[in-house]
């Protein structure tokens, strides 16, 4: 029923859709925090309320945990995570030397999971990937976006803009339609965020849980009737790297709730 | 063991209203949702929880609720009680499939 419902207000959006719309200026951009109610907003401004911070702790019990052949810890090579992890969520995606491509935060980690602690992969979505990544991302709570501006990451980058502004799946819709075009209005009961991924990996209340922005951008691709690309697909790693690079200079709010 | 997150002040004065906030991790399943294979998940959810309040002298019960399956996954509960004398407060979430869990928490009171 309410797959339906969405299929109706999609078809009305595409009616209404102006011949020409630009995207937000830089100073009319707003985190998806101002979107909502005051009472989910209180949820994420304190700790005590924030359910994402059960995960957080369970991070910082990993951080400190042996894993896999090497006997080391994350704590055993990177030392105090609120030094050596500040920064480090409000950079990435990153560019990886040995594999020659851009890889996200939780990518990164399992890197240093396989190659340094010599231990398995974790499962995309797990809820200890979710629990590490939370944890380093915290770190950079309040610091601004600062995208690495690397030179070898540009193709990934212009890929990403590319996949923004790219129509796919049954409805025929590009994330710009929504998040560019029609940010602030309303889809069904909710309002269209401007998709800045100022807070991830976040607490949805929907999800009831914690979940990455790949979960999430999948997510809008199976709202618009487009199948998903799998966890870890470089095409979602690039649109990660162009919404980071688009929410230049916003202030990290992770671990945020939203609705 | 489930991940458990109890805010309250450390110290208060005697008399003073306090508040206390605590989070569980929790996946609170209703009993009413088909899983992926189209079965319905059976129910697991915290059905009750309680705090006593160990002042030295009794250990007196001082909030407890029931909990449904309406209520969401994580539950955070949030009360108020007067800090009598320092002392040790009792957690205790009990639920389904033998799901039982108590935190402990000091507070001095002055």
């Amino acid at each position: 029923m309410r797959r339906r419902v969405e299929a109706i207000v999609f078809a009305a959006l595409i009616q209404a859709l102006p011949a020409t719309a630009a995207s937000p200026t830089p100073d009319a951009r707003r985190s998806g925090f101002d979107f909502m109610t005051p009472q989910v907003q209180a949820m994420q401004r304190d700790d005590a309320l924030n359910p994402a911070m059960l995960w957080v702790k369970d991070g910082e019990a990993l951080w400190n945990t042996e894993a896999g052949s090497s006997k080391r810890s994350c704590a055993g090579c990177h030392g105090a995570a609120p030094s050596s992890m500040r920064g480090v969520a409000a950079r990435y995606p990153a560019f990886d030397e040995p594999s020659g491509r851009a890889v996200d935060l939780r990518q990164r980690i399992n890197l240093c999971r396989v190659n340094r602690q010599r231990a398995d992969a974790l499962p995309f979505e797990s809820r200890d990937l979710l629990s590490l990544e939370s944890f380093v991302a915290i770190q950079s709570r309040g610091l601004l976006v600062t995208p690495s501006g690397d030179a070898r990451l540009q193709p990934a980058l212009e890929r990403g803009a590319a996949w923004f502004r790219r129509r796919i799946g049954q409805l025929d819709f590009s994330c710009a339609q929504c998040h560019d075009e029609h940010s602030g209005q309303r889809l069904g009961g909710s309002v269209i965020p401007q998709a800045h991924p100022t807070g991830y990996p976040l607490y949805r209340l929907e999800w009831q849980g914690l979940g990455s922005l790949q979960r999430r951008l999948r997510n809008c691709m199976t709202g618009v009737r487009a199948e998903p690309f799998p966890y870890g697909a470089p095409e979602l790693v690039e649109l990660e790297l162009y919404l980071m690079q688009r929410a230049a200079g916003m202030p990290l709010e992770v671990p945020a709730v939203r609705p | 063991m489930a991940r458990a997150l109890i805010t309250l002040p450390r110290t208060a004065k005697r008399g003073e209203v306090i508040e206390i906030r605590t989070l569980i991790a929790h996946p609170m399943e209703t009993g009413y949702r088909p899983g992926e294979d189209g079965r319905v998940l059976p129910r697991d959810i915290i059905r009750r929880f309680s705090c006593h309040y160990d002042d030295g002298g009794i250990d007196e019960l001082v909030f407890s609720a029931d909990l449904f399956p309406a209520v969401a996954a994580n539950p955070l509960i949030s009360f108020c009680t007067v800090a009598t004398a320092s002392g040790t407060l009792r957690f205790t979430w009990e639920g389904d499939n033998g799901f039982s869990q108590t935190e402990r928490m000091a507070i001095s009171v002055t």
